[in-house]
């Protein structure tokens, strides 16, 4: 028998050797290929011995406490979550109480219309959307900039309640928005909103008070991210493509 | 696997069936229960498929997220453990791919059209330098374990960590990850090749 080729060495290793006994006699006569499964073996323990980065034992908690906010979403994104009998019966509520303001509507006395949304041409909405996008970006990069240059003191616990407060207002803001620009087709602000969104989510769920260790995560990820430039780029982008407002559009609009 | 070992994975098994039960009736709760039950073996997977613990973070997130939204495909049959892992496995090629596209757009800006050729290419390219905290967590051999993972293809990482670490067989690899079995054989196989000559200088030498 020739030696054995590298396939049939890993297929040994892994049990998937077809002709296991006469692969195994050749091993015990042959010491070039014996060697050669040895330092197979080395390499794969070497592998095996890898560290994997520690998580302690509240892991999962946390793990549930930054995704328990997002399960709505994603059900309202799953049809078929949608047409369950108990979203049907909702439904239903809703299409009676729809029907109850229709028929209302009808016999109620009409006030003068306001102007409404339609009225506002497409470059003036661009705009007042690129402003409510880059205001959102400033008050997003405020809440991150005070956490990573928080100074923790040497014991004891940091309260973060106040960022926590307003990260909790931006995360549904920041939902809309990356919904729009993924809708827009605009790739590069919806993948920095998501990674925003993210983190603001992480921040709503921390603690109030959060201890030195868990700041410094905080602060971690934040910085390791690039959350922090990433958010400043965009925010200075969307400021520099504000279309400017036709004059006869503003003065329809106002 | 002992006895005891054996009736433990059962009890697990046997848990975790009532649990996804009860969360497919819409009980949070129990859907909780196997989040926080199952999140450290996720990351152990993530982790290695990425050498990122952020990325680890945001695939055990992205896992789940997907479980949640697809429990009513979950047949009462299989095991969630193994369901949960495949899914934990193309989150993970999913955000390898997306860090290599977004890489690639970084260093050469590529022309238009040229991209929907390139998702073959992807999985032969490899897939990220280790990162810093995986190299500070390893010696000299660990060092170099965590470039020669990082160099090996997407779809070659995955199939090695779900055949060498999970013990899966090539027929379930290849259900996970989309492929014929000759191509599961030879993503593994070449994971290992790898694998054996960026290291085996090394190993040799250190023992």
């Amino acid at each position: 028998m020739t030696h054995l080729s590298e396939q049939q060495l890993v297929a040994l290793r892994y049990d998937e050797v077809e002709d296991r006994s006469a692969v195994e006699q050749h091993l015990a006569t042959c010491e070039e290929c014996r060697g050669s499964f040895e330092r197979l073996q080395k390499v794969l323990a070497a592998v095996e011995a890898m560290p994997v980065s520690p998580r302690d034992a509240d892991y999962g908690r946390r793990v549930w406490q930054r995704i328990a906010p997002r399960l709505d979403e994603r059900e309202r994104l799953d049809w078929h979550g949608w047409f369950s009998a108990k979203r049907l019966t909702l439904a239903g509520a809703m299409a009676v109480l729809v029907l109850a303001a229709f028929i209302a509507g009808r016999f109620w006395p009409r006030q003068p219309e306001p102007p409404t949304a339609t009225a506002i041409p497409p470059e003036v909405r661009e705009r007042i959307l690129l402003v409510a996008v880059g205001e959102h970006l400033d008050r997003s990069q405020m809440v991150l900039v005070e956490l990573v240059n928080a100074n923790p003191p040497a014991t004891g616990e940091v309260d973060i309640s106040g960022e926590q407060r307003r990260a909790r207002e931006l995360v549904t803001a920041n939902r809309l928005y990356r919904q729009t620009a993924q809708q827009a087709g605009e790739a590069a602000v919806a993948s920095v909103l998501d990674e925003l969104e993210r983190v603001l989510v992480e921040i709503a769920n921390s603690p109030a008070e959060v201890s030195t260790v868990q700041l410094a995560h905080l602060q971690k990820r934040i910085e390791a991210k690039g959350i922090l430039f990433k958010v400043r780029v965009i925010g200075s982008e969307v400021r520099g493509r504000k279309p400017p407002i036709p004059s006869g559009a503003a003065r329809s609009s106002s | 696997m002992t006895r005891m070992e054996h009736g433990a994975a059962q009890a697990v098994e046997i848990s975790d069936a009532a649990r996804v039960a009860q969360a497919q009736a819409g009980d949070r709760e129990a859907f909780r229960l196997l989040v926080e039950r199952h999140s450290h073996t996720i990351f152990g997977l993530a982790y290695r498929m990425t050498g990122n613990e952020y990325d680890a973070d945001e695939i055990v997130q992205d896992t789940f997220l997907r479980a949640y939204r697809r429990l009513d495909r979950f047949e009462a049959r299989a095991n969630f453990g193994t369901w949960l892992y495949r899914i934990a496995v193309n989150c993970s090629l999913d955000l390898m791919r997306k860090r290599k596209t977004d890489e690639q757009r970084r260093v050469a800006a590529p022309a238009q059209g040229e991209e929907s050729d390139c998702a073959d290419a992807f999985d032969q390219m490899p897939t990220a330098q280790p990162s810093p905290d995986r190299l500070a967590l390893s010696g000299e051999v660990g060092r170099h374990v965590a470039v020669a993972l990082a160099a090996l293809s997407p779809v070659e990482r995955a199939a090695f960590e779900l055949r060498h670490f999970e013990g899966l067989s090539i027929e379930e690899i290849g259900r996970a990850l989309g492929l014929r079995e000759s191509a599961t054989k030879n993503s593994v196989f070449r994971a290992v090749q790898k694998l054996r000559k960026a290291l085996e200088p090394l190993v040799v030498r250190n023992r």
